[in-house]
């Protein structure tokens, strides 16, 4: 995205009024550019020479604002276009009419195109500026332009190169020409010697800014070279112009010559010249056409400032942007853009715009950059949104498999019980007394398994070990699943909690191994293990637990509240369920980790 | 043995005075002892109190003399009782020996001493210094006099000697169980876990490392955003091929020859392969009349379009080489309304630093139906984005090559109180879509963002580099939390 550096005082004189930042920004927001940083030359000056801020030097205190443009905007490169644009957006202008100055064929300044130019650069297109006053700000910013758009357009130059000269100082007709670098010899600019072409071929090698052009032309038997009347030599292009036509702040009458590979790009390279500048002119947004002929008869008058008509249908606009405005709004709101629009109706009743596209805006290529301008005039904000139908699951379901699938990556394996369990494996079993507080209890069980909706994961998941004590120490398993646990506030007294369950069991208790999961879960939940007090994170205290070893358990305190214990399961608890190996038993609430 | 005799002496007695003399009583090692009793003080068994007392003992030359005699003694034995020559009696005895011995004889007056020669002043000595250090050495008391001149000699030196008295502690037991740190199989067999204690086990720390493999965060965020996209309706494209034409990565999507980003700056052209075999003729044609000369309403580039340029392989720059085949492919059928997604690498001749990689995944979405409208592509990516955790979104006017209206997405970060750029989005122009064959009304909107930034964003990594690549962290890897993205 190419940026435009400007004064902010200069800006904010041209738009009539000051902003504050974050006024300007919101501005540039909405029309499609972007404040990128905001300096001053002293600073400029300062980055590229990787000086300290003390260091004193030259170059001004004036604020800089750069300016993000779009890449295919050639038009807001440059200050005057910046501020035309923004102005005409803001409503205080209106969009300017372009014209060629109405002088006869023949007092045209003419451009004959020799055949030879095909060879290497075949087009060339030109116009004239007369009456121009420049200053030295005017100045500057012309020549930042032609800088800008050699960047970005013109390709560094291999697609088109601009040259501009102070026409006082030539004369018409002038010749476009294809010689061999031997035949060529002048006096290129900022230059005090006369050079042969060849030769300022060489010269230029050690020059910074000119090296990285001559690749464009440098093997080619002929070089590109423009002449006048009397041979004195404008430019060779794409690399130098002449030092006689050079122009200055002082210049009256300038003639713009771009010679190109390219025609398409070159119209709008001279196009975005002649528009920009002929503000200054003394006809403002007027300028005087050249004629280009080549050998073989074919001419054209240029610049090219006639408007491209456009047909776009209101309803295609409202379509693209997903609004539904009146053909006036719509009007109105293609003139905040540039953009010039005429209303019809057809037989069918449909409105129809013939919109004027200006020389201004060669980015416009076909009706959905007309319907963009429409939407971005509008507001890209204030469109109604259009909700699609998606879906989105359970924020508990996906968080717990998550977790499962990070205890899977521990080394645990998963197992999947039984809600229902018996009233003693659920109590007793577990060294637990029931309370009469917590369980739901099933009232007309089937069988003795099926008393009660299971309070807690632990005796499904001793169980499942009881019944395992063939497979191989250590025996690493997991459950995520819900328990029912009486609650008053809830219609029916009872709600299910998500808890997560874990157990070793080995030759030893493993209760280091638990207590190691345990951390894990909490990091992989991104919980921090703090101090005692510190309620921003998890930490364990020792607890006392029927099920679990005297002095072998601990409850997990996260974020103040305990979410579950661990411990050494209660060698009672393992005699009752007929485990013979040592246990160390998790359990947590894992709705709190949500 | 020693423990035994502390708790068991203890059991009968109030106190021991002093460990010293307790341990010379039960025969014991002093040592032994102190060590016994620190152990039983550390978990209260019994409460000792410090008891210091000041010792001899002799230094190393005080060790020599109490084996072989002091040097005056020494001395005076080597001296014959008709006398003998200095020089004969320096050879016997060493000069150290001589040096020390003559001096200290010739104090005690026992010799007679000429310029040459030495005699016997008495009959008999007594070495009472030898005597005098064994004392000491076995812990014998002295005089203060005898101690000054030993002292003065160096022999002997002060030594602070540390015993206990000792009493009962509150966890007083005749016996003490050494506390485990397990329990074990063989506890629970032998049904010993009922008396067993345990050490105290310290919450502060944290338990063992689990030892399981983890999955690294760049992939798990993709994961969530894959969910999301299927959540939404969207099904996935094929982005296994990361070698593109130019045609379908550039030409195809309306971006001319010409443009900045098909410059070697900014793409990796391949040598091998160079160039593409086959293209879609007549599809090819319409692309480079639309480039050309416009079509369908547009005025076209307005250039001279390059085959040999559309041939050009190189590695995608995005996945919307991906797309452009897709919706290629889709225009050949009757239409049919669709929602494509896909997650993968691209491609970027750029310069490696902080923010920048030479490669990256990219995230893109887009849907394709009938009558589509800005309304839709705002509606679809504040669906998509509330979902990452942005629900407050803006758009930006923006310039893209195959899109327009085009639109930058801007996310309010919650964290960061501001805005900050989150995706590039927009509607595919109809000069890409009508040469692929749509009909007029079909539209296309789409979105795009990396996978990288909205990670390092999530779990706050400032260089790309230690997210992705081989200068990872492997420690960030495990210590990687899950990713939540998708879950509100």
């Amino acid at each position: 995205m190419p940026t435009v550096s400007v004064g902010r005082d200069l800006l904010f004189e041209a738009l009539g009024r000051t902003y504050t930042q974050d006024e300007f920004e919101e501005l540039c927001f909405d029309f499609g550019i972007e404040l990128d940083d905001v300096t001053t030359e002293k600073a400029i000056i300062r980055k590229e020479k990787h000086l300290k801020e003390d260091e004193d030097i030259g170059g001004d205190e004036e604020i800089i604002y750069k300016i993000d443009v779009p890449a295919n905007r050639y038009d807001l490169l440059c200050l005057e276009g910046l501020v035309q644009s923004l102005r005409i957006f803001l409503g205080l202008d209106s969009v300017p009419n372009y014209t060629l100055a109405d002088i006869s064929q023949q007092s045209m300044l003419k451009m004959h195109v020799k055949p030879e130019t095909s060879e290497i650069r075949p087009y060339v297109v030109c116009a004239v500026l007369r009456g121009i006053t420049f200053n030295e700000a005017r100045y500057n910013s012309f020549i930042d332009l032609q800088d800008k758009l050699h960047q970005n357009i013109c390709r560094r130059r291999t697609l088109v190169a601009i040259g501009t000269h102070d026409l006082d100082t030539i004369e018409g007709p002038f010749t476009y020409e294809a010689l061999p670098p031997s035949k060529i010899e002048f006096k290129p600019l900022k230059q005090v010697e006369t050079f042969r072409a060849d030769k300022l071929m060489e010269f230029y090698k050690s020059d910074m800014k000119l090296k990285k052009y001559l690749h464009i032309i440098e093997d080619s038997p002929v070089y590109p070279v423009i002449y006048d009347k009397n041979r004195c030599v404008l430019s060779l292009p794409p690399i130098i112009n002449g030092a006689h036509s050079a122009i200055s702040t002082k210049t009256k009458n300038v003639f713009i010559e771009c010679t190109a590979t390219d025609l398409t790009k070159a119209k709008i390279v001279l196009n975005t010249m002649v528009t920009m500048f002929s503000v200054y002119c003394e006809r403002k947004f007027e300028v005087e056409p050249v004629e280009v002929i080549y050998s073989d008869g074919k001419s054209y008058i240029c610049p090219e400032l006639s408007p491209y008509d456009m047909e776009v249908s209101l309803t295609y606009i409202n379509g693209i942007a997903g609004v539904t405005l009146e053909a006036n709004k719509v009007a109105g709101l293609l003139n905040k853009m540039q953009l010039h629009a005429k209303q019809s109706v057809t037989k069918n009743d449909e409105c129809i715009f013939t919109v004027s596209v200006p020389p201004t805006r060669s980015d416009v290529l076909h009706a959905c950059d007309v319907a963009e301008d429409v939407a971005i005039a509008y507001g890209f904000n204030e469109i109604p949104k259009r909700k699609p139908s998606s879906i989105k699951p359970l924020p508990l379901n996906q968080f717990s498999d998550l977790i499962r699938m990070e205890i899977a990556l521990s080394g645990y394996s998963e197992v999947l019980t039984w809600i229902l369990c018996s009233y003693k494996e659920n109590f007793a079993m577990l060294n637990r007394k029931d309370d009469k507080s917590t369980s739901v209890v099933i009232g007309n069980p089937r069988s003795a398994d099926f008393e009660v909706a299971r309070s807690s994961l632990m005796a499904g998941i001793l169980k499942t070990v009881a019944h395992n004590k063939d497979h191989p120490k250590p025996i690493k398993i997991f459950e995520v699943g819900d328990v029912a646990v009486l609650d008053e506030s809830k219609d029916v007294g009872a709600r299910n909690q998500r808890r997560v369950a874990a157990l070793y069991c080995g030759a030893t208790s493993g209760f280091e191994l638990i207590h190691g999961l345990v951390d894990r879960i909490m990091q992989v939940t991104g919980t921090p293990f703090v101090s005692p007090g510190d309620n921003t994170g998890y930490h364990i205290v020792s607890s006392d637990e029927p099920e679990f070893l005297s002095g072998r358990q601990a409850s997990i305190i996260f974020k103040g509240k305990p979410i579950g214990t661990f411990g050494i399961v209660h060698p009672q608890v393992l005699d009752n369920f007929d485990i013979p190996d040592p246990c160390s038993f998790v359990e947590l609430n894992l709705q709190s980790l949500l | 043995m020693a423990e035994e005799a502390v708790l068991g002496f203890l059991e009968k007695n109030e106190q021991i005075i002093d460990s010293g003399v307790f341990a010379e009583e039960q025969g014991i090692s002093h040592d032994e002892i102190v060590n016994v009793i620190k152990s039983l003080n550390g978990f209260r068994f019994v409460e000792a109190q410090d008891i210091k007392k000041e010792r001899w003992q002799l230094t190393d030359e005080g060790k020599t003399y109490a084996a072989n005699g002091s040097p005056e003694f020494q001395l005076f034995m080597a001296i014959p009782p008709e006398g003998i020559s200095i020089v004969e009696l320096k050879k016997k005895l060493g000069d150290a020996v001589f040096a020390i011995g003559s001096r200290q004889a010739n104090r005690n007056k026992w010799l007679e001493m000429g310029k040459s020669q030495v005699s016997r002043k008495v009959e008999h000595v007594d070495d009472n210094v030898k005597a005098m250090l064994v004392k000491i050495k076995d812990g014998e008391t002295l005089n203060k006099e005898d101690i000054t001149a030993l002292k003065g000699r160096k022999l002997i030196s002060p030594q602070i000697w540390k015993g206990y008295s000792v009493k009962k502690g509150p966890n007083y037991a005749p016996k003490r169980r050494k506390p485990a740190t397990d329990l074990t199989r063989e506890n629970l067999q032998k049904g010993d876990w009922k008396e067993m204690q345990f050490k105290e086990y310290n919450f502060s720390a944290k338990g063992l490392p689990v030892e399981g493999g983890c999955l690294h965060p760049l992939l798990k965020v993709r994961q969530q955003m894959q969910m999301i996209f299927l959540q939404m309706g969207f099904e996935e494209m094929p982005t296994n091929n990361f070698v593109e034409s130019s045609f379908w990565n550039f030409d195809a999507l309306f971006q001319p020859q010409q443009h900045p980003a098909r410059d070697s700056h900014d793409t990796f052209f391949l040598r091998e392969p160079s160039t593409t075999k086959t293209l879609p003729e007549d599809y090819v044609e319409r692309v480079k009349q639309i480039h050309e000369s416009g079509g369908h309403g547009s005025r076209g580039y307005g250039y001279d379009w390059k085959r040999e340029e559309a041939n050009k392989n190189l590695l995608r720059t995005h996945t919307t080489a991906v797309s452009s085949r897709m919706l290629y492919a889709l225009a050949q059928k009757p239409f049919e309304a669709k929602k494509y997604y896909s997650v993968d690498r691209v491609f970027r001749n750029e310069a490696v630093d902080r923010t920048h990689l030479a490669e990256f995944h990219q995230i893109e979405g887009l849907i394709c139906d009938r009558g589509l409208t800005l309304g839709d592509l705002q509606g679809v990516l504040y669906d998509f984005f509330s979902r990452l955790g942005m629900s407050k979104l803006r758009f930006k006017p923006a310039y893209n090559p195959y899109t327009e209206p085009s639109m930058e997405i801007f996310g309010y970060h919650e964290g960061f109180k501001k805005w900050v750029e989150i995706g590039n989005s927009g509607m595919f122009r109809p000069e890409m879509l009508l040469p692929m064959g749509f009909p007029e009304d079909v539209r296309v909107i789409a979105w795009g963002l990396s996978l990288e930034r909205p990670t390092m964003i999530l779990y706050g990594i400032d260089n790309i580099r230690d997210l992705f690549g081989h200068k990872v962290d492997l420690g960030l890897i495990k210590s990687n939390p899950i990713c939540r993205i998708g879950l509100n």
